[in-house]
């Protein structure tokens, strides 16, 4: 099993499998939904030795693949995980199977389109993951952008067409600066890979346009404030399982550019603009958070939600830089880091949960708007059940994944500056706030109308779902060391590189 | 009369026997193979045509496998009027295959419309023949000749269906901007003659480093004529007028065609016209070219935005990959030639999926040209609807389909010749432009069909040269290594 070419399977088993079930047509529902289970299920399993087989000692690259690829242009076929890419891959194989789980009976137009689509998407995005020559890393981020416009065009709400191109002209600007910023690198050092490129020395201006040309590409995906504004629309429109990628897996992708591009390349720009980073993060987490309170709809209730929690995911990174460097602070820099990332795999359970909730509500009542529902509980018990869990772990309940990450970039950002920490601290407020709010107004109370006192409580399928974003989220709350042990090594490594200054 | 040889005093004939001219083999077959078929043609009942139709799309796929294959070899012939060398052949046998390409889209078109004429296949070849010459000039006579022979075919194609006032008016528009076009360059070659009292662009090229004074100013204003009329050719903004009227006006496989190899001959005409002749006054014209790339990238992308007629944004879609094209040219250098070239073959690739869809869906009277009419394909045919995303995509330089690359490639050269700010703009406008495609995209999949319900036209041969030329765009999007290595290895990079 060691010698197999793992990280290619991982990507081009989905890629290739969402053509087959494209072949058989949408005639053949049936068929088309479980060879795409099938498949999801294969990646899965396939993605179970990253983490066993994954040499927790070694803090480099792992289950490594290099090929020539286009010998003229120096590109590689160059993949390679660390801890970091191996617990995002993880999460991206297990919500790819719930996605498809949870589509199973609500998706019913195009239905071999839509989970080929999800497949071949699955794919791409484990392939930004282990990327190491940046051209693949562009090829891959960039490939993203057509299935997922395809899914918010095709099976998205009533503005659909708006947030799907909004989504793609938003994130397609962002990037295209990042890929001259990679041509200029490449220019200077001749090579692609990730490695080189980190030990590349770059003069301060160079550095300070190429953390610009990162910025646009990374905060846009994130998405950080003022450049959030795609994810509502985009959010709101998608179909559930659209939602859930999104949220899940997609905006991690901005927050794992900053920890694999920005931070090990341009280390002294990043510093040199971590309070400009650090501020928007506690933008998006104060306001953005107020923001979410204010919502009638709840897709964009949470979308915004989304916003807030990714901004500990910045905030955890940047603090971490601003410790290395001027407090010396290693191990709070660290925790920092760990908080970030624990934060991205939290969130990816949390927001993908709560979205699949408002998918199980939205098939049975067709309306997203708060307003229609109230007293939920009292005919759906089990759902409600779920729901108030996962609202608990929105807000940051001790106990649930939700509130590790939070609390350990609050307790780094303690080391930098108080009054940072208080600010991060008043999303405990803030997102007690609107998740608890959202569940009084939807989920307690008397039965708002006719149409909710006949839902029915959750299907099988759909105990499936919930069930298994649950245990994820409180097996990291309860006991995240296996995570924080598989991303130590790489986030020690970083950190180490963080301290050596380029210029 | 050829007064290159003239002022140098050397009147040794050098054609004695046809070994002589063994490198103009590939050239000689098609212009037998035209004159062939224009005759077999008079005996020919309507209903065999098929014959000189397939006739003519052998001929341009013996004559490329001849190209490929160094048939003749290579070599300077006749006073180095004609050079042959690995650009020449690249270029050649990419030209020749889009030819044929598009002759064989042609086909079911042009008869449902009772459009096909005899003489169709047979202006095809001449123009093929045209742009050979012109990719192959060594000389500023030929590279008019090859020109005016690619042209004059062209407007003759353009007009074929000369009942149409929209075609004609389109052919009539085509014709006056070219003829402006070919005065502009012959005036521009007229002014190099005068300041390096040569034709030959070998000489042209030793005399042009060493000029001073009035004589230097006269080899820039030619310089600067020469490039006007090149980008009237390509139809890079502002010179692109004539471009929309006349893509929109032909029948559809003659837009095709005109809108594929011949900005593959464009291209060598400008190589040769810029670097083997011109090449000292780089400095000048790098600048130039640079000015037209970001108003073609500019002018392009924006107008294309407004269009409703599938082939006019097309069309436009056309003016700003010139501007690309030039991005490479602009950068400059081999690895910026090749990577030009490298787009440029790129693109004939591309505009011939991008106009074979809109041949493959329309019918007799039903043109299938606005971009409306593509309303909801992928509930009536999702293959099809697919295969258009491709080319959709690889126009919008998404990777990893093969247009990405080539913007790679291009990009690449631009900052490598230190023109960051190009290559910036290049980004912005890519990103507008991307919008447009996205519609195409748009309408296809997210609108339900509406009103006469769209057809994939029968003939299964048809469709599998569509389906093989679209999904080219995917798997050389993986592949595009030896499609790269052939174009460095033709500039010796």
């Amino acid at each position: 099993m060691s010698n197999w070419p793992l990280l290619s399977l991982l990507i081009w088993l989905p890629i290739v499998g969402g053509g087959l079930v494209l072949a058989l047509g949408n005639q053949r529902a049936s068929a088309a939904r479980w060879l795409s289970l099938l498949i999801a299920l294969a990646v899965f399993v396939l993605s179970i030795p990253l983490f066993t087989g994954f040499d927790l000692a070694n803090p480099g690259l792992q289950f490594l693949e290099r090929r020539e690829w286009i010998p003229a242009y120096d590109i590689q076929y160059h993949l390679g995980a660390d801890g970091i890419s191996v617990a995002l891959i993880i999460l991206t194989t297990i919500t790819t199977i719930l996605v498809l789980i949870g589509a199973w009976g609500s998706v019913a137009k195009r239905v071999s389109q839509y989970f080929a689509t999800m497949l071949i998407l699955e794919g791409v995005m484990i392939g930004v993951f282990c990327a190491v020559d940046a051209i693949l890393f562009y090829a891959f981020f960039e490939g993203m952008l057509i299935p997922m416009f395809i899914i918010i065009g095709v099976w998205g709400g009533p503005r659909r067409v708006y947030a799907a191109m909004k989504f793609f002209l938003y994130t397609f600007l962002g990037s295209v600066f990042m890929l001259v910023g990679l041509i200029y690198m490449y220019m200077k050092g001749g090579s692609w890979q990730i490695p080189d490129l980190v030990q590349l020395s770059l003069t301060a201006t160079e550095q300070a346009w190429l953390f610009f040309a990162f910025f646009i590409a990374f905060a846009v995906k994130v998405p950080m404030f003022p450049v959030h504004t795609w994810l509502p629309d985009a959010h709101v429109e998608a179909p559930t399982g659209g939602s859930v990628v999104l949220a899940a897996i997609m905006l991690k992708i901005g927050g794992y550019g900053f920890l694999r591009f920005s931070l090990p390349i341009v280390p002294d720009a990043s510093h040199e603009f971590a309070w400009l980073m650090i501020a928007l993060s506690l933008v998006a987490i104060v306001y953005v958070g107020l923001v979410a309170l204010m919502q009638d709809d709840m897709k964009k209730l949470v979308a915004y939600s989304s916003i807030a929690h990714m901004g500990f995911v910045t905030l955890g990174t940047f603090i971490a830089l601003s410790l290395v460097r001027d407090v010396q602070n290693l191990d709070t820099a660290r925790l920092g880091l760990q908080g970030a990332m624990v934060q991205m795999v939290s969130h990816g359970f949390i927001s993908g949960a709560m979205f699949s909730c408002i998918g199980v509500l939205y098939d049975r009542m067709h309306t997203r708007r708060i307003a229609d529902y109230g007293g939920v509980a009292n005919v759906m018990p089990w759902f409600a059940a779920f729901w108030i869990f996962f609202s608990m772990a929105n807000s940051g309940l001790p106990g649930t994944s939700g509130f590790v990450g939070e609390f350990m970039v609050i307790l780094a950002s303690f080391q930098h500056h108080p009054l940072i920490a208080f600010a991060a601290a008043t999303t405990l407020m803030t997102g007690a706030g609107y998740s608890l709010w959202l569940a009084k107004r939807v989920i307690w109370g008397d039965v708002g109308n006719a149409h909710v006192a006949e839902l029915k409580d959750i299907n099988s399928r759909e105990w499936i779902v919930l069930g298994v974003f649950a245990a994820g989220v409180l097996l990291i709350g309860i006991w995240p060391k296996p995570l924080t042990d598989l991303m130590e090594p790489s986030i020690a490594q970083l950190a180490a590189q963080l301290a050596a200054s380029k210029l | 009369m050829i007064p290159g040889v003239l002022i140098e005093g050397v009147m040794t004939p050098q054609v004695r026997g046809l070994a002589d001219i063994a490198p103009l083999a590939p050239e000689l077959l098609v212009v037998l193979g035209a004159f062939a078929l224009l005759m077999l043609d008079l005996f020919m009942d309507e209903r065999r045509r098929i014959v000189t139709h397939v006739g003519a799309i052998v001929v341009l796929l013996v004559a490329a496998c001849m190209v490929a294959a160094g048939t003749g070899g290579q070599g300077s012939v006749m006073h180095d009027m004609f050079v042959r060398d690995g650009i020449a052949d690249v270029l050649k046998i990419s030209l020749l295959v889009v030819s044929a390409v598009a002759l064989g889209f042609a086909w079911t078109f042009m008869r449902e419309r009772g459009l096909y004429k005899g003489e169709l296949p047979v202006l095809v070849l001449f123009a093929a023949v045209g742009m050979m010459l012109l990719v192959s000039a060594g000389n500023l006579t030929m590279v008019y000749v090859g020109l005016e022979l690619l042209a004059l075919a062209s407007y003759a194609l353009v007009a074929i269906d000369r009942d149409n006032p929209l075609s004609s008016e389109a052919a009539m528009k085509y014709f006056v901007l070219g003829s402006l076009a070919s005065g502009l360059l012959l005036y521009g070659m007229s002014l190099l003659y005068g300041a390096t009292h040569s034709l030959d662009l070998a000489t042209i090229h030793a005399a042009a480093g060493s000029l001073a004074g009035d004589d230097r100013m006269l080899m820039l204003t030619g310089t600067v004529f020469v490039v006007a009329g090149i980008a009237f050719k390509f139809g890079a903004a502002p010179f692109h007028m004539w471009l929309p009227d006349a893509y929109h006006g032909a029948p559809t496989p003659i837009t095709l065609f005109i809108g594929s190899a011949p900005k593959l001959a464009a291209f060598g005409m400008t190589y040769r016209l810029l670097e083997s002749g011109l090449a000292p006054a780089g400095d000048q014209w790098h600048l130039l070219l640079a000015g037209l790339a970001a108003l073609s990238l500019a002018i392009g992308n924006i107008v294309a935005i407004a269009q409703t007629n599938l082939k006019r944004m097309l069309a436009y879609s056309t003016v700003s990959h010139v501007g690309f094209i030039f991005l490479g040219f602009a950068g400059g250098g081999a690895e910026g030639y090749a990577a030009a070239m490298f787009y440029a073959i790129s693109y004939a690739i591309m505009s011939t999926a991008a106009f074979g869809a809109i041949v493959m869906l329309s019918r007799n009277g039903f043109e299938a040209d606005r971009i409306d009419d593509f309303k909801g394909l992928n509930a009536r045919s999702p293959w099809m609807a697919g295969m258009v995303l491709c080319i959709m995509a690889s126009l919008a330089g998404v990777p990893p389909f093969l247009g990405f690359w080539a913007k790679l490639a291009v990009l690449r050269a631009a900052i490598e010749g230190d023109m960051l700010w190009l290559a910036i703009v290049g980004i912005v406008f890519a990103v507008i432009g991307a919008f447009y495609y996205l519609r195409v995209m748009k309408v296809m999949y997210f609108d339900e069909p509406a009103g006469e319900p769209i057809q994939v036209r029968p003939g299964r041969p048809l469709r599998v040269v569509f389906s093989i030329n679209a999904v080219a765009l995917l798997v050389l999007g993986f592949a595009w290594s030896p499609l790269m290595s052939w174009c460095q290895r033709a500039f010796g990079v």
